[in-house]
């Protein structure tokens, strides 16, 4: 499926097409991105696919750096700065009942469903082993060894591939780290938690991305 | 010679009978209920000659047909099981047990025998297949059956805004109070400015005859809200150089009234002139409803008298001149109807009143082209399905919410149109708040 995307101008028109098809900019930057990528390998391998192509780990890579940033600068710039250091509005689960900002983790899986909405070439989620959402407890035997891996070595991705539904997947698995006060503190003392002594720069779980291939 | 004769009128019988099929199937307007396999549902018999409104020819249910009528109330709900969230391929081992992205998986038609309320027809132990080990994590829930989740009065599958956790221990204080508390006011919202139009008196009327000669009829006109804002006989019965007609239709009204329509349209009152049938009627109906209403078709017109234009006679009056049930029929002596006499007689400050309408045809605050606006929902549906529906925006004005839980858990107690406490008591708020401590 994605051995197809042969030179660099075939793949940045798949590029410019996913961003029309897509019209979402951070999904649009991640395959900007991956389009780059491949044009500066010079129709190398990028990363265990067929030469030329975009391999789903490079495409799953890409999209995890820009899922990951947006996702830092919300914890960041929006919710620690709102709600624990300026004190001006709260982030909770019954945002709109609450008037208040969704949570990081609601935020991540609306975009998860829209993009879904739009493409089935990838689905994302954020999932943990101490979840607060037991649905967001590992599900499949990929899951749980990606996220027993990443929380032992948080500098390497987990990847591997799993067929689910009749459907064969790249799945990859990144680390998800406790960049700001307000994670621990939520998670600590959510009554559903499955955890109570999260600190700063733990894991707290893992973004699952996956590809359908073959 | 004898068998030859009588397969010549077997045969015959055949491609008459065939032709007959074909004919009515292919004939919208023909009787088609021979073709139901079953009774439809309470929510979809109004409907069921209009076979296109979920069946696509040779194609099945869509589940675009259900989401045509019901996605935006979904939506509003804050759906628990959106489809959305079950796409994931991570959910694939479950959706093998139960794919519960389809609406037609637990809402299937045609299947009375195993109908449950609001149209369910899995067992009631349908949550099990993913929930089976939440007791594992809320020790409050050991030794319940699974069969009890969306039935007790607990958890709905669709919509949990006045159920979730957080809300039952924001307002689970207390006991079985009632306050003085009052509803959204009415307001008129029409979708021109007040005051583009001068007035019209009783001289202005230009109804032709023998609508002219009804004295009554202009008079009651001439001091209504329709003359006051300039609207005359014409610009209902004669609407931009039309015919006259006596009995103006959905139309006539939606011109200026567009929000109401659209609720009327999507309720059991107006679904089967939305699907392109004619008007309902108490014939129809399931309920019981009295005997001489039965001739009665559903309009606007039917419950709102447009020349007199006071829409509280529509709000009580307007209901029991058809509806028959135990219900309906409990309103008169209900604490609810004391409250409405003492509004209606000046006593009880506007908005203290409970009438039918109150809760099934609720006035609610809705954002109008930016604007904050009170909307009378005219689906009389909308807030029963389920019956929590209408705890937020109805009940609480008045009552606790653990009042109005246990209130509305309690079918006796429905039954007498809330006269007395309930006689049940569901544990969700008490479950919450220990889980707190
Ligand atoms: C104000 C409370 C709050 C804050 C702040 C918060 N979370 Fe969460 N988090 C939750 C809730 C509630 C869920 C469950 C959401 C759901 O229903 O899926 C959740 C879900 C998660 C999950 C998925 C697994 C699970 O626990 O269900 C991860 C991983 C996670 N959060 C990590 C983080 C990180 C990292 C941060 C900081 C960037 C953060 N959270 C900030 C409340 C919070």
């Amino acid at each position: 499926m994605y051995g197809n995307v042969r030179d660099s101008s075939a793949a940045v028109d798949w590029a410019v097409m996913m961003m029309l098809l897509v019209g979402r900019h951070r999904l649009a930057t991640a395959v900007l991105l991956v389009s780059v990528l491949v044009a500066g390998c010079g129709g190398g391998s990028a990363g265990g696919g067929e030469p030329g192509g975009i391999s789903p780990q490079a495409m799953a890579d890409a999209l995890h750096t820009v899922i990951e940033a947006d996702r830092t600068v919300y914890a960041r710039h929006v919710v620690n700065r709102l709600q624990d250091q300026e004190q001006v509005i709260e982030a909770s689960e019954h945002w709109q009942d609450d008037r208040t900002l969704p949570l990081p983790a609601q935020m991540f899986r609306m975009g998860a469903e829209l993009a879904a909405e739009r493409t089935d070439r990838f689905r994302y989620a954020l999932l943990s082993k101490w979840p607060v959402n037991a649905q967001n407890a590992p599900k499949t035997e990929m899951e749980a060894a990606g996220l027993v891996a990443v929380a032992a070595d948080p500098s390497q991705p987990f990847y591997g591939t799993e067929s689910l539904g009749g459907v064969d997947y790249f799945t990859a698995v990144y680390a998800d780290v406790a960049v700001a006060e307000a994670c621990v503190n939520c998670h600590n003392a959510h009554p559903d938690s499955a955890r109570d002594d999260f600190a700063v720069g733990d894991i707290m779980g893992g973004v699952v991305i996956r590809i359908p291939v073959g | 010679m004898h068998s030859t004769l009588l397969r010549l009128v077997w045969g015959l019988a055949t491609v008459g009978l065939a032709g007959w099929l074909a004919f009515t199937l292919a004939n919208p307007d023909a009787d088609r209920r021979v073709f139901q396999p079953g009774a439809l549902t309470d929510g979809h018999h109004q409907i069921e000659l209009a076979c296109e409104s979920c069946h696509a020819p040779f194609g099945g249910v869509r589940q675009e047909a259900c989401l045509g009528c019901h996605a935006a109330e979904l939506e509003a709900a804050l759906d628990s099981h959106a489809a959305s969230i079950f796409d994931d391929p991570r959910n694939a081992a479950d959706l093998a047990r139960i794919d519960v992205r389809a609406c037609i998986t637990c809402h299937t038609e045609h299947r009375p025998e195993i109908t449950a309320v609001m149209g369910v027809t899995l067992p009631a132990d349908f949550c099990a297949p993913c929930h089976e080990t939440v007791a594992d994590d809320r020790p409050t829930h050991r030794g319940l059956s699974m069969d009890t989740c969306a039935s007790g009065g607990c958890h709905n599958y669709h919509d949990n805004r006045a159920l979730y956790e957080d809300f039952l221990v924001e307002r689970g204080d207390g006991g079985l109070e009632t306050f003085a508390g009052a509803l959204p006011p009415r307001e008129t919202w029409v979708s021109w400015d007040a005051g583009e139009r001068a007035p019209l008196t009783a001289a202005d009327a230009d109804a032709p005859a023998p609508a002219a000669g009804d004295r009554a009829l202009i008079d009651a006109w001439a001091g209504s809200a329709h003359a006051a804002a300039g609207v005359g006989c014409g610009d209902c019965h004669r609407p931009e150089g039309t015919a006259w007609s006596d009995d103006p239709g959905l139309s006539a009204c939606a011109a200026c009234h567009e929000l109401e329509p659209e609720g009327f349209l999507a309720g059991r009152h107006g679904m089967r002139l939305a699907a392109g049938l004619e008007a309902m009627s108490p014939a129809h109906a399931r309920l019981p409803m009295r005997a001489d209403a039965r001739s009665r078709t559903l309009g606007c017109g039917t419950c709102h008298d447009a020349h007199a234009v006071d829409v509280r006679p529509a709000a009580v009056d307007g209901c029991l001149a058809c509806h028959d049930d135990e219900h309906s029929a409990a309103y008169a002596d209900s604490p609810h109807a004391r409250t409405w006499a003492r509004e209606l007689s000046g006593e009880g400050p506007p908005g203290s009143g409970v009438s039918c309408a109150s809760c099934h045809l609720p006035r609610e605050p809705r954002r109008v082209a930016g604007a904050e606006r009170i909307v009378v929902e005219h689906n009389q549906n909308a807030n029963l399905r389920p019956n929590e529906k209408m705890i937020r925006d109805v009940c609480l004005r008045c009552h606790s919410l653990r009042l109005s839980i246990d209130a509305l858990a309690d079918p006796a107690l429905i039954r007498r149109n809330f006269a007395g406490l309930p006689a049940r008591h569901v544990a969700s708020i008490d479950m919450a708040l220990s889980r707190r401590e």
